[in-house]
């Protein structure tokens, strides 16, 4: 069984699974509106896209990648029954988490500072929009991760049985997935 | 049963039949008005006839879901209601008030009604579905607070199941939205907006929740599916629910003077709405699939499984339908919204409502575990009647619909209002009819609780072994 239990697909609860393609059909519909949207006022786009802070939306791309990273890692330490490494790795992708929170703040109190708001036209609408339905769905994953946390702190896994730690990892890789696309989409792509 | 308090729900659900009734007759004469407009006028106006068969769906509903908290929250708990007095007390006030509010709007004049109840104190009356004097609104408080400590102060001492938690969010919900229906500001765009969260986040937001606790009942106790699978399931779909739900009330703000991002929010959430209620489809047939043994109350099951269907094409497929802005922007309170209104209804909460009272009705009059296979089989009549005769009023208020945005909205040569109602009266007299159906399904479905009570009780045939 415990062979077995690392080839299972797909890793972590099926449910899971259906509410990741929910979510990330939501999103597809937003992103094509998006782009859809462009086409009819590329010049608007290009300009205002421009008072964008690509440097800080790098960071956190840079900081949703690694904690990806520090979840695969967490996964990887309940396979060979280390809860307490298990533990740790979740906590640094939860402090990645974080970062990407701050950094996000900043940027929004710099627009809102400067009057910004989704009704200032179609570009910022859209671009209010997006990142902070995501950044609510960063806020989930973190709730997410931290309850599995505190469950493998507490020794709920092990290597046998550690659905919990593979459904937490899965939802947290959407979140970061959809700002793989989000990053280029919004702040990138001319 | 298992809880002498859980009795109580059982005035409840025959109150909620009663009123069905009353809904599905007023339906009727509007339904004829369509047709003869001056069809018992002026003794009966359209528009309190509408008032009538609107107020009466929304207080069946929520006499059906109040009796549904009041037998499976005992029962989940493991502990019997901490006060059922108090239960029985508020149904006798909450039958009283809602009967004299009907027979306000019958006997008095709409304005008088408001004189007479000194709506100029605290004006709430006149919008939509909140036509209640602010008296009747004043007592759904007092009783929806009696109803939330009785059933949360259960829950509390007792077991606390992801069934019970899921339904007490809904049902608090429930009570804190209807607040707005106090909040009347004079500018009428504030003044709708506020109402849509009475109005839609009732029936897309807290209810749904309703709705999936109670279906998660009824089909842990009929397929004997393990708790934990169907808890894993009602957690996704509520979440589903409130994400696309609550910004979905957008789609009510395409045009009424809020600002331009609500028809992309709007849109794009609410074209998702549909997704919640496609999981509860899926998760409906699954769990019977999986299903441990064959619960003798094939009734019942029938029931559940109707209404995830039926949840799903009423509201779901039907809503979507006219959600996006674009399309809005054409069918807007055409016929097109009277069939998807119908269907969601009915199939989301009436259903669920059907689908309670089924499997608890048989327990509560003392049987073990389900009425006799005769009084069964005449029930599923009336599920079958009803359900075909509400499928053929949504297609043809649908083609009423399509007709009436084309002919008045679309077209080179847009027609008056009044043109083309007389233009797409035939699918008036095609609804008519089919409600005539749906009454006689009705009638059955009643029958069904009074025929073959001297029977033995149905048996389930052949125990399924757990896949």
């Amino acid at each position: 069984m415990t062979g077995m239990e690392k080839n299972r697909w797909p890793p972590g609860d099926l449910v899971i699974w259906i509410f990741i393609m929910a979510e990330l059909l939501v999103f597809g519909v937003f992103f094509a509106a998006y782009a859809f949207t462009r086409t009819n006022h590329v010049e608007l786009f290009n300009t205002y896209q421009l008072t964008l802070d690509r440097n800080a939306a790098l960071i956190n791309t840079v900081a949703l990648i690694t904690s990806s990273y520090f979840v695969v890692r967490a996964v990887a330490a309940i396979r060979v029954d280390d809860s307490r490494r298990c533990f740790h790795w979740l906590l640094a992708a939860l402090a990645m988490g974080l970062l990407f929170l701050v950094v996000k703040g900043a940027e929004y109190h710099h627009h809102f500072s400067q009057g910004i708001n989704l009704n200032t036209n179609t570009f910022y609408m859209f671009y209010l929009s997006l990142t902070f339905f995501h950044f609510l769905h960063v806020i989930l994953g973190m709730i997410i991760l931290l309850a599995v946390a505190l469950k493998a702190r507490s020794g709920g896994y092990s290597a046998a049985e550690h659905t919990g730690v593979e459904t937490g990892a899965s939802y947290w890789h959407m979140v970061d997935l959809v700002w793989m696309v989000l990053f280029p989409l919004v702040y990138v792509m001319r | 049963m298992k809880y002498q308090s859980q009795k109580v729900a059982k005035l409840y659900f025959i109150a909620a039949i009663g009123l069905f009734v009353g809904q599905i007759l007023f339906g009727l004469i509007i339904g004829a008005q369509y047709i003869w407009g001056d069809f018992l006028f002026p003794e009966i106006p359209f528009n309190v006839a509408r008032m009538v068969h609107t107020n009466l769906l929304i207080v069946w509903l929520l006499f059906g879901f109040m009796g549904a908290a009041y037998y499976l929250v005992p029962e989940e708990a493991e502990t019997d209601l901490v006060m059922p007095w108090l239960a029985t007390l508020m149904f006798w006030i909450f039958l009283a008030a809602g009967a004299a509010t009907i027979l306000g709007y019958l006997l008095v004049p709409y304005s008088s009604l408001a004189e007479l109840t000194q709506n100029d104190l605290l004006p709430t009356m006149g919008r939509e579905f909140l036509e209640q004097p602010t008296i009747t609104k004043l007592g759904i408080v007092v009783v929806a607070l009696a109803f939330l400590a009785n059933i949360g102060l259960t829950i509390l001492k007792g077991r606390k199941t992801v069934i019970n938690l899921v339904l007490l969010m809904g049902l608090a919900g429930l009570a804190v939205f209807f607040l707005f229906s106090f909040f009347n500001p004079v500018n009428i765009v504030w003044d709708k907006y506020y109402w849509w969260w009475v109005v839609h986040l009732w029936v897309e937001g807290v209810w749904e929740l309703i709705l999936g606790s109670i279906l998660a009942f009824i089909l842990i106790k009929t397929t004997g599916v393990d708790r934990e699978v169907i808890e894993k399931w009602l957690y996704v779909i509520i979440a589903m629910t409130l994400i696309t739900g609550i910004v979905g009330t957008g789609h009510h703000y395409y045009w009424i003077g809020t600002p331009e991002f609500w028809q992309w929010w709007g849109s794009i959430f609410s074209a998702m709405e549909p997704i919640p209620f496609f999981m509860m489809t899926v998760f409906a047939f699954n769990m019977v699939n999986k299903r441990r043994r064959n619960h003798p109350n094939k009734a019942a099951v029938l029931w559940a499984l109707g209404t995830a269907v039926m949840a799903f094409l009423g509201a779901g497929v039907w809503g979507f339908l006219h959600t996006l802005a674009p399309v809005n922007y054409y069918t807007h309170g055409t016929q097109i919204t009277a069939a998807h209104g119908h269907m969601a209804f009915y199939g989301a909460y009436v259903m669920i409502n059907l689908a309670i009272i089924s499997y608890a009705m048989p327990l509560l009059r003392g049987r073990e575990a389900a009425n006799s296979n005769k009084s069964q089989v005449l029930e599923m009549w009336g599920f079958w009647l009803m359900t075909i005769s509400i499928i053929f009023i949504t297609l043809f208020l649908t083609a009423a619909g399509i007709l009436q945005v084309y002919l008045q909205r679309f077209s080179d040569s847009p027609m008056p209002f009044m043109v083309v109602q007389e233009k797409i009266e035939l699918f008036y007299v095609l609804r008519e009819l089919t409600g005539l159906v749906f009454l006689a399904g009705l009638i059955v479905y009643i029958a069904s609780s009074f025929v073959g009570s001297n029977e033995p009780e149905a048996t389930a045939e052949g125990e399924v072994v757990a896949s």
